[in-house]
């Protein structure tokens, strides 16, 4: 018994399948209203359109306009409080077709059964994240980044759990799961657990992060791919983009992950059926959900799909990273009221208590200015620096970022022509101002998205807990650029291309390296991802801080 | 010293109008630390509403204001950001003029004890010079109104304002001596939110000394003052009550205001200690855990005031931080009032012990609670634990934070007593414990 065990039914899903094989210019929006209202769904349709704030040159597109198409399944005997999702991305081309044919295959399965107690939604969205973001905005009733979408007018209760199908050839030789969602965040670890249990009762090849399971995890080249897939989830997670269409359901609350084929050049095939029987056994499982999935854990690292690391393993290590900065901020205490031997010195010090204030909040001040000026002036000015450059708005926006992160190591010799008092004392209190807030800062971002807040904190900690006027400076200059934001993201793309074994070379890293400045920008103005302003606004001027302390005269 | 003040006031305003304008102003009214079912602003103008529809507004258990507030914003509804600006600017220059007056009494004491040849001789580093005592009012009004709990709850038209200007007002009548407007105040006071009641005790303690009356209850003239405070101030509470009633006609407004306040029935989380402790009790045990919280709150003024008798003004700040950790919705502006203080007592600044870890613990679970509620209610990945954990850091902060001022305050009055460095009998070096 399941799905297609009935051969008209396996014939008309590959008719459908093969049909979809032609290449479809936009989406054919009202083919898929008639096929989905043909297999008995209640079809709506949303429109949506939004103009990106500069064009994105990896999917070439700028004004974008689009239908996002839904079909809802009813449950037959249950009242209508809850859903779950299936969704697929129709892009222009054949890149995500055979999805769409399976998830009308399914829809068609689906309607003929009688344990459903949730609707199921079978949404196609179009220009991907675009597209359902439009969706969900409508379906929760938000707008928070400024799109144009037309209200939904068919709703279906409150989604529970989300799948999302990337698809784009009919046979695949594994499946590829990626959990990762917007700002790091990650499904429960149960939806992982539920895709690989039924990957292995249905004997499909299953992968994460790209690499194949194997049995022997505790040899050395196991405990090595190991620690490649973790860091390569590491990566991903910090990021702070969604990886998937899913990525954008984990804001809500709803449980989703994206279910990827991939068709390599191995011999033995799976076919779409057994694909459309795992989702089927999946969604039944779903279904039979008394509450929201919450009994495992949402905070883990994956090495494979059959071993996780939970939140209670990694956090020490951060914690012992923020313990560094902790114990030299009581060191800087300790120095700055410990009062001084001689008596003269103190007449000094009362005179300098008043002006210190001032020569802190001098480099705070100038520090988060140049902050600002990261974050809005990239965006803003594109349209002067096309003007006066021969360059694309996407280059002119990527350019000024880097521009102005340049211009702010400029800064240091500057701010002491105002204040006077650059002394012993000044600069004690500007670090110990300054390693506070980098330890609150780093905290606060570990929670919401650990792997950023250890990436940053293994690159940042070491140099600021060690900068003082006093180290040679050009050594230091050295290892606080290198060790600063800006270029831990370009050694990251070079190592994420190693892990993923296509490795580029440096002209390519680096336009890479551009494009993902300029991802990560739109990122934030389309999704709401919170990567670039936490680092243009607050890691940054945190790290001109240290910068200025380094060159403390 | 008008000029700085007049700068400090127009920054302040600045700062509260600019953000009264942007788009943080609803973000911020909707924060649990900011506001809670008692003085948020959403629930005053759904108690308006339901009185312009004359239906009671105390009905259907949203709104929890007293009468006399309801009556205020009947009237200054469509100016309730300038009156809240006006609440806080209230405060500063009645905290101001009450540090100075305060400020110059301390310093006559000194002088008199030091004429009197009062102090050991090794002491006199613990003498307080006019020049450091100058700066001090500015800095009280400074720290209330830059203190970022204080613009935040102006910003989110959290009716404490409101109760922190009355509590100032009250303050600086004390410090005048003024007997009748101190037992008004603290009467309005008591009416807001009820727990004010405890400092009748510093009260009178300071109207005691003021007028030179030794504590000693065989003094006919002791039980005097305490029976005129007294009786001004039970017969303006009673005033207003009755004032109350007239004006709505009927007594609802007592189990509303007073009732809510001490029996919880709320258990919206906010940065107190109540709401965890009371969503998980059984109802067999509630009211008895219930009476433990709330005598809580009152006890500590008994052995308080018997220890800090000669100290009133520093009695009024350990019972104000004491209330605004322990009343049962706190919010940050109930710490801002306290934390204004501080400036105060900076000649404590040596005996301190705890001060960079306090400070880094406030800092930390104030920038952790908007980040811990997100996750908990937003992104669904914790739970009531993590905001309670970093509820209880904030707590253990403040708590640490006054029982270390507490420490050194009576440290150093044991030294100006003593000597600062303190011999056994025998001539060796000895060192003070707290026990």
């Amino acid at each position: 018994m399941g799905l297609l065990s009935d051969p008209n039914r396996r014939r008309a899903l590959i008719n459908l399948l093969t049909r979809l094989n032609a290449p479809i210019c936009g989406m054919p929006v009202d083919w898929l209203v008639k096929t989905m209202q043909a297999r008995g769904l209640e079809v709506f349709t949303q429109s949506f359109s939004r103009t990106l704030p500069f064009p994105d040159e990896n999917k070439e597109r700028y004004m974008v306009k689009g239908t996002n198409v839904y079909g809802i399944l009813r449950a037959p005997r249950a009242p209508r409080t809850e859903a779950l999702v299936l969704s697929a991305s129709c892009s222009p081309g054949d890149e995500n077709n055979q999805a769409v044919g399976l998830l009308l295959g399914l829809a068609q399965y689906f309607r003929n059964q009688i344990y459903f107690a949730k609707d199921l939604i079978f949404l196609v969205n179009e220009h991907d994240l675009i597209g359902m973001q439009a969706w969900l905005e409508g379906y929760h009733h938000t707008n928070t980044t400024g799109m144009d979408w037309t209200p939904l007018h068919g709703r279906g209760g409150s989604i529970q759990a989300a799948l999302s199908l990337e698809l784009n050839s009919h046979v695949v030789t594994s499946l590829d799961l990626v959990l990762e969602g917007l700002n790091g965040q990650l499904p429960n670890l149960d939806l992982a657990n539920l895709f690989y249990a039924f990957c292995q009762k249905l004997s499909v090849l299953c992968t994460i992060e790209g690499k194949l399971q194997r049995n022997d995890w505790d040899s050395v080249s196991g405990y090595s791919q190991a620690v490649q897939t973790m860091m390569l989830m590491v990566m991903k997670q910090a990021s702070g983009r969604p990886w998937g269409d899913h990525g954008l359901f984990l804001r809500y609350h709803i449980e989703a992950a994206t279910i990827k084929g991939i068709n390599s050049f191995r011999q033995d095939k799976t076919d779409a059926t057994t694909i459309g029987r795992l989702l089927e056994g999946m969604y039944r499982k779903l279904n039979n959900l008394l509450e929201r999935l919450h009994q495992s854990y949402f905070f883990y690292l994956m090495p494979s799909l059959s071993n996780f690391v939970s939140i209670g393993y990694y956090m020490p290590a951060f914690g012992l990273l923020a313990v560094i900065l902790l114990l030299r901020a009581l060191d800087l205490w300790v120095q700055l009221v410990t009062p001084p031997p001689r008596n003269e010195e103190r007449v000094n010090d009362i005179a300098q208590s008043c002006p210190g204030v001032l020569s802190i909040l001098i480099p705070l001040v100038i520090s988060h200015l140049t902050g600002v000026a990261l974050y809005m002036l990239p965006v803003r000015f594109q349209e002067m620096a096309v003007e006066h450059f021969p360059v694309s708005e996407t280059e002119a926006v990527v350019l000024t970022a880097i521009a102005v992160y340049t211009a702010g190591l400029a800064l240091p010799h500057n701010t002491h022509r105002y204040s006077s008092e650059g002394t012993e004392q000044g600069w004690r209190v500007l670090k110990l101002v300054a390693v506070l807030y980098l330890a609150v800062l780093l905290g606060c971002t570990a929670l919401i998205n650990f792997s950023l807040g250890f990436i940053l904190a293994l690159t940042l900690v070491p140099v600021a807990a060690f900068v003082t006027p006093h180290v040679p400076k050009v050594l230091s200059a050295f290892a606080l650029v290198f060790l600063s934001p800006a270029c831990t993201l370009l050694f990251s793309v070079f190592f994420y291309q190693e892990l993923q074994e296509m490795p580029v070379s440096f002209q390519d890293g680096w336009i890479l390296y551009l494009s993902v400045i300029s991802q990560g920008i739109l990122d934030h103005y389309l999704y709401g991802s919170l990567v670039y302003p936490l680092i243009a606004l607050l890691v940054y001027p945190c790290w001109l801080l240290f910068w200025n302390i380094l060159f403390w005269k | 010293m008008a000029a700085p003040l007049t700068l400090l006031f127009l920054l302040a305003v600045t700062v509260r109008a600019a953000l009264f304008n942007s788009s943080l102003k609803e973000l911020i009214s909707d924060r649990v630390e900011v506001v809670s079912p008692l003085t948020a602003w959403k629930r005053v103008i759904e108690g308006l509403a339901l009185l312009d529809l004359g239906v009671s507004p105390y009905s259907g258990d949203v709104f929890h204001e007293t009468p006399l507030v309801i009556y205020l914003f009947h009237f200054v509804v469509d100016y309730a950001e300038v009156t809240f600006m006006l609440a806080d600017l209230i405060t500063a220059g009645c905290l101001y003029m009450a540090v100075k007056d305060y400020n110059k009494q301390v310093f006559r004491k000194q002088k008199f004890a030091l004429e009197a040849d009062r102090y050991p001789l090794d002491c006199l580093e613990l003498i307080r010079s006019p020049k450091e005592m100058h700066y001090i009012p500015l800095k009280v009004a400074m720290f209330y109104l830059l203190n970022p709990f204080t613009i935040l709850s102006c910003v989110a038209r959290s009716t404490c304002c409101l109760n922190n200007a009355v509590i100032a007002l009250f303050i600086l009548s004390t410090i005048k001596g003024n007997l009748l407007l101190s037992a008004v105040f603290l009467s309005l006071a008591t009416y807001q939110c009820l727990y004010p009641l405890v400092l009748v005790a510093p009260a009178l303690l300071y109207l005691l000394q003021h007028q030179y009356i030794p504590v000693n209850f065989r003094r006919p003239n002791f039980w005097w003052l305490v029976a005129q405070y007294l009786f001004m101030f039970g017969g303006s509470l009673l005033v207003v009550v009755c004032l109350s009633f007239f004006l709505l006609g009927s007594w609802d407004f007592l189990s509303s205001v007073y009732g809510f306040i001490l029996s919880v029935p709320d258990l919206t989380p906010n940065i107190g200690l109540f709401w965890y402790f009371f969503a998980e009790m059984f109802e067999h045990f509630r009211l008895f855990f219930l009476c433990v919280f709330q005598i809580n709150v009152f006890f500590y003024t008994i052995p308080l005031s018997l220890k800090l008798k000669d100290h009133p003004v520093f009695l009024i700040f350990m019972q104000l931080s004491i209330i605004s950790i322990f009343k049962s919705y706190p919010t940050v502006g109930d710490s801002a009032l306290y934390l204004s203080f501080l400036p105060v007592w900076t000649h404590l600044h040596r005996f301190l012990r705890n001060i960079f870890l306090v400070s880094c613990l406030l800092l930390a679970s104030s920038l952790l609670f908007p980040v811990l509620w997100h996750l908990w209610i937003y992104a669904g990945s914790a739970n009531s634990n993590f905001y309670y954990a970093i509820t209880l850091v904030f707590n253990v902060a403040q708590i640490l934070l006054v029982s270390d001022y507490f420490y050194a305050f009576l440290r150093r009055e044991h030294h100006l007593t003593y000597g600062l460095y303190l011999k056994r009998k025998d001539g060796s070096e000895a060192a003070m414990v707290l026990k």
